[in-house]
């Protein structure tokens, strides 16, 4: 359907706004409910596929292949909703752009490449989503695309994002290679029958197809295209970069995780290593953003490292259901803190630095309300549904076979309070304290088309934490149901599970909010730069990763670019086409010697010749 | 001692050398022209020689052949001699480079 409404957008409706929002709208809107009836009307737990025949090369058969078992089924769910609310968001927000049926054509398009991925059956129609939410991001991060900052941003994300899936595809034909079969279900099947199939390759095979992730899910150090992503329209932060895209990796992660836990694999000790590397990285840089879409990137950041930590951190006999639940609880969250964040800057005139906001809290009071429900949620506090998602993941890690699980618990409980630290920052500048402009004084309350989805965003994000989603996941996995009961007694559940993850989960958020509240509250300017001097320099400045990204492609270009001109001025020019004009030019040259005219010295040279000539026959 | 026909082919031989050395070394075209000859006399005899020594008659008819050559080309030969000279040049190869490039 969203394939559909995106051909029909950009053939027809590009003029015509009205129509272009309201078929884009109306995609969505059947995709959730395509959705929901899917995923309550069939009986839960087992998978089914249907396949269409494609490419048929050789050994090679692809079929165009969806495939609906609990994992895809939730996703698309939640893909779908939340796809909806931003769509209806984007209307009010996107109103009276001169590109408005161009940017309802690239979000239909994405949400087509993205229900692509969540439903492929094999590993190929995944790609094929893959590269094409890559291409809709490229054209909705440029949306504005007379801005050069736009431009540039658009273009650094698709090629880190290609430069990822380099890697994915050549962990796809090594997989293919080795068992013959790019099917997602066969491959299962080929994998548990014979778990030594790949041999010393499976650590590759499974590190490869992380490098796709890497790209598509902006860890380190692939990360540095999605704090520039920003430059696109608030909408598309909230549904590309922080519900859905950047969750697609965890997504392939989860889905291919029975070619990660193979015997002799180690791929998920480093897996999980980077995530963690991300998630602290990300969370510092955070503390020292000025622009309110910054730094929720890098919170977003931080938050994929975490879910890429949590698959890191499984095994076989604990699956990867704590990634899977944190990726669709930050859905819910992040969304509506990119919405709100649209709504604040809408209403302070497109101002982005929160230095220049401040006291938005009593000039408007929905956006504030959901904000901070959604900011609660992302530090984890209970019993929002953030809590419940970050528990299961500090469980997972603490309980986890890695060996270094103390090491990365660790890092991952100072995330936790730096996650608190940054947005208790960011709620007390922006929403508290004094206005600190003009803009900020005038500021008013949203429009109802703005502020409804943040409502509707935030019953998620507050409750669904008691809707079972873990269940659901776990189904995938291990074909076991983990019931829960009433509100309590999931709370209570989460203590008993696992006291000290559970416990250092909600002492480092609290200590996070406490230090932030402290420090910021009531603030003028940002104090921290003093207090910490050249870590806050270097948080600031992102630790220069861009810097040194550029300046590494920079020289290695210049030393190709020297090399390739001395190849050509020296070897092609000089040697070949040079060389050879004057080697002819010399043999011409000497032969003219020997003709002076003289018929005695003619003579003598014909007698000569004559002479070897003889010798030669004769010798023979 | 009997003369065999290694005797003739030296004796031939020697001929033919005695005028390459002049065709080679001596300037004046007359000079060259008579060395010229020589060395056609000494191939003739070397034909004769084997046709003696072989019992048949082709090594003698190919000398009659060459004689008669010899004399179409002195006729042409001696034409240009005297044109050059006409055109006021010595009768020497010095100056005779026309074909130099």
């Amino acid at each position: 359907m969203p394939l559909i409404s995106a051909a029909v957008i950009t053939l027809f409706g590009l003029r015509r706004p009205g129509l272009a929002g309201a078929l884009s709208v109306g995609a969505a809107a059947g995709v959730a409910v395509v959705s929901s009836l899917a995923y309550t009307g069939r009986p839960f737990g087992e998978p089914w596929q249907c396949s269409a025949g494609w490419l048929s090369v050789g050994e090679l058969i692809v079929p165009v292949g969806l495939r609906f078992d609990p994992l895809s089924l939730t996703m698309s769910l939640i893909v779908a909703w939340v796809s909806l609310v931003i769509h209806v968001y984007s209307i009010g927000y996107m109103r009276g752009d001169r590109g408005f049926g161009r940017y309802f054509a690239g979000l239909s398009l994405f949400l087509f490449s993205m229900l692509l991925i969540v439903l492929a059956g094999n590993l190929v129609v995944l790609f094929i989503g893959w590269e094409l939410v890559g291409v809709s991001s490229y054209l909705l991060i440029g949306f504005w695309y007379q801005r050069p900052a736009a431009a540039d941003a658009s273009k650094k994300a698709f090629l880190l994002n290609r430069l990822g899936d380099f890697g994915f595809l050549l962990g796809l034909l090594l997989v293919w290679s080795k068992t013959g079969t790019v099917d997602i279900g066969e491959l299962e099947g080929r994998l548990a029958a014979d778990p030594g199939l790949f041999g010393s390759l499976a650590t590759g095979a499974g590190l490869l197809i992380f490098c796709g992730v890497l790209g598509k899910s902006a860890q380190f150090p692939l990360h540095v295209w999605l704090p520039d992503a920003m430059e696109g329209p608030t909408p598309v932060s909230a549904l590309i970069h922080a519900a859905t895209m950047v969750a697609a990796g965890v997504y392939l992660l989860c889905r291919v995780f029975f070619l990660l836990v193979l015997p002799g694999s180690a791929a998920l000790e480093l897996i999980a290593w980077v995530g963690a590397l991300t998630a602290l990285l990300a969370a510092v840089i955070a503390t020292q953003q000025d622009d309110i879409k910054r730094i929720l990137a890098y919170s977003t950041l931080s938050q994929l490292g975490y879910m890429v930590m949590a698959v890191g951190a499984s095994s076989v006999s604990r699956p990867p259901v704590a990634a899977m639940y944190h990726l669709s609880t930050h859905a819910c969250f992040k969304a509506l803190l990119f919405l709100g964040a649209g709504s604040v800057i809408c209403a302070v005139h497109h101002e982005q630095n929160i230095w220049r906001m401040g006291a938005l809290g009593k000039k408007m009071p929905v956006t504030f309300v959901t904000f901070l429900i959604a900011a609660l949620a992302l530090a984890g506090v209970p019993p929002l549904s953030g809590f419940f998602s970050k528990e299961s993941i500090l469980a997972s890690v603490l309980e986890s076979n890695v060996g270094t699980r103390n090491a990365l618990f660790a890092v991952a409980v100072a995330v936790a309070v730096l996650t608190g630290f940054y947005m208790t920052r960011l709620v007390a500048v922006a929403f508290f304290g004094p206005e600190r402009t003009r803009e900020a004084g005038q500021a008013r309350e949203s429009g109802m088309i703005l502020t409804i989805p943040l409502v509707i965003l935030a019953v998620p994000s507050a409750f669904a934490g008691f809707w079972g989603i873990d269940s659901a996941y776990s189904n995938q996995f291990n074909g076991v149901a983990v019931e829960h009961a009433g509100v309590v007694e999931r709370i209570a559940a989460a203590f008993t599970h696992s006291p000290v993850a559970t416990a250092c989960g909600l002492g480092a958020a609290i200590a996070g909010i406490v230090a932030g509240l402290a420090v910021y509250w009531n603030a003028a300017t940002d104090r921290l730069p003093e207090k910490l001097g050249p870590v806050a320099g270097l948080a600031r400045n992102r630790f220069y990763f861009d810097e040194l990204y550029a300046a590494v492609n920079g020289s290695t270009h210049e030393l190709l670019s020297r090399f390739a001109d001395g190849v050509d001025r020296w070897v092609i020019s000089g040697v070949l086409v040079r060389g050879v004009h004057g080697s002819i030019e010399l043999a011409g040259r000497l032969l003219r010697l020997t003709q002076t005219g003289n018929i005695q010295i003619h003579a003598v040279l014909l007698g000569a010749g004559v002479a070897v000539l003889l010798l030669i026959v004769l010798r023979h | 001692m009997t003369v065999g026909l290694n005797h003739y082919l030296v004796v031939s031989g020697l001929l033919f050398c005695i005028g390459l050395g002049g065709v080679l070394f001596r300037r004046n075209l007359l000079v060259i022209y008579m060395c010229i000859e020589m060395m056609l006399a000494a191939g003739s005899l070397a034909l004769v020689a084997f046709s003696r020594f072989r019992g048949d008659l082709d090594g003698q008819v190919l000398a009659l052949l060459v004689i008669s050559v010899a004399a179409a080309e002195v006729a042409v030969g001696l034409a240009l001699i005297v044109a050059v000279c006409r055109h006021g040049l010595k009768p020497t190869v010095d100056e005779l480079t026309g074909m130099k490039l």
